[in-house]
């Protein structure tokens, strides 16, 4: 589903990936670890399209509606209430039944009682739930998700633990993260970037 | 028609923002008030017709800038242009959607520009307020276009004022030419066609505006 050859991409004079090869197959869960710098959140900007290389090809053989990319910054308005920000994505996405979708991500990711509140009234946690909701809703089939956990208490990491579990198998995933062992049973690869 | 319906889902959007938030159309409005009661007093008494037609226009343009400045704001903040873009729909569609609110803004500021126009200085006249009309669509094809590419940059203050301004020349042009002129049927046929070419060129170049 992805592929790269001698993949590469600078900002300005700084080179943040360099000569990556990479084959991702469908189904599979890549785990991307490295440190901060290490160009996790590039590649995955990249495998979404919102990045051209500047080096080397990449191909990735997914419709850009049937991407899920869960960013560091949760892309959802602040003045807008948790309802409306999925009910957005959700038209946008062309999401089929989409409210009874939205209000069982809301519902499970314990937003239910919140889901007319600002986004910008949640907290980091909260934010990152429904971010996490937004990623999901249209059923994507390739799952980008950079440092998922971010934010998250106990019980929201469970959650995402659960979810993480019923996605591996059926979904591609790339997910980029400062700490792998809470996904790495589920991994079918890692990436280590220096 | 699903591309209508992305339109009408972003359209909608922004206006709910700017309804919940208030951040830009109290602020172009009282803009373009203070701006026309400091060309009432920087006016000569005597001073023609024509001179105060131009600073109309030249407060129409400046409330613009102000307006477009904010047009991505709430997208810019949490970068949710990212998630719109990465969404099915056609990319022209933010821009279209973006567009018509702008269009809204710079309306409501008109609808208290012009009585106070009126007030300070000259009569507004039919062929003034489809001048006025005509520059509205300009500005916000062109600047929703300049404001997607400013939004990128470190430097949007400066940078989108830099690229508006020579651009909405010919809509100045055309605007104080429709307000002066004995014949204004030319010049707004003139903002008519700088609409459409500037509105086709924006909708189509907008995708690549967005992404690298």
């Amino acid at each position: 589903m992805i592929a790269a050859r001698g993949l590469g991409r600078s900002f300005g004079a700084k080179a943040v990936l360099r000569d990556l090869d990479l084959d991702v197959a469908e189904r599979d869960l890549l785990l991307v670890t490295g440190p901060n710098g290490s160009g996790k959140s590039t590649l995955l900007a990249l495998c979404a399209g919102l990045l051209a290389p500047t080096r080397g090809e990449l191909e990735v053989s997914v419709e850009r509606g049937r991407i899920g990319y869960l960013a560091h910054e949760p892309l959802l308005y602040r003045e807008l209430t948790a309802l409306e920000n999925l009910d957005l994505y959700g038209r946008l996405y062309r999401v089929p039944e989409r409210r009874e979708r939205i209000g069982m991500f809301l519902e499970r990711y314990g937003l239910w009682e919140e889901r007319r509140e600002r986004v910008g009234t949640f907290s980091r946690g909260m934010q990152q739930r429904l971010a996490l909701c937004r990623t999901l809703l249209h059923e994507p089939d390739l799952l980008l998700l950079d440092e998922p956990y971010a934010g998250l208490d106990e019980e929201g990491a469970e959650l995402l633990d659960g979810e993480l579990r019923a996605l591996t198998g059926t979904r591609t995933l790339l997910l980029a993260t400062h700490d792998p062992g809470r996904v790495a049973p589920l991994a079918s690869g890692r990436l280590a970037l220096a | 028609m699903r591309y209508l319906a992305d339109v009408g889902t972003l359209a909608a959007k922004d206006l709910r923002l700017e309804l919940r938030s208030r951040d830009t159309v109290p602020a172009m409005l009282l803009f373009v008030v203070a701006t026309l009661v400091v060309f009432n007093f920087a006016l000569p008494a005597g001073a023609s017709a024509e001179a105060a037609y131009g600073l109309l226009w030249a407060a129409l343009v400046f409330t613009a800038i102000l307006g477009l400045t904010r047009a991505f704001a709430a997208e810019r903040e949490q970068r949710v242009l990212e998630g719109l873009v990465l969404a099915p729909s056609d990319r022209s569609a933010i821009w279209l959607g973006k567009a018509i609110a702008v269009v809204a803004f710079l309306a409501l500021a008109e609808v208290v520009a012009l009585p106070a126009f009126a007030l300070f200085f000259e009569p507004v006249s039919w062929e003034l307020v489809a001048a006025v009309a005509l520059a509205t669509i300009g500005f916000a094809a062109v600047g929703t276009l300049l404001a997607a590419m400013a939004a990128a940059s470190r430097a949007r203050e400066l940078l989108l004022p830099l690229l508006f301004l020579p651009l909405v020349i010919p809509i100045v042009v055309g605007g104080v030419g429709a307000s002066i002129a004995d014949d204004p049927g030319r010049y707004l046929g003139f903002l008519a066609l700088y609409d459409l070419i500037f509105a086709i060129l924006s909708w189509a170049s907008f995708e690549y505006v967005v992404t690298e």
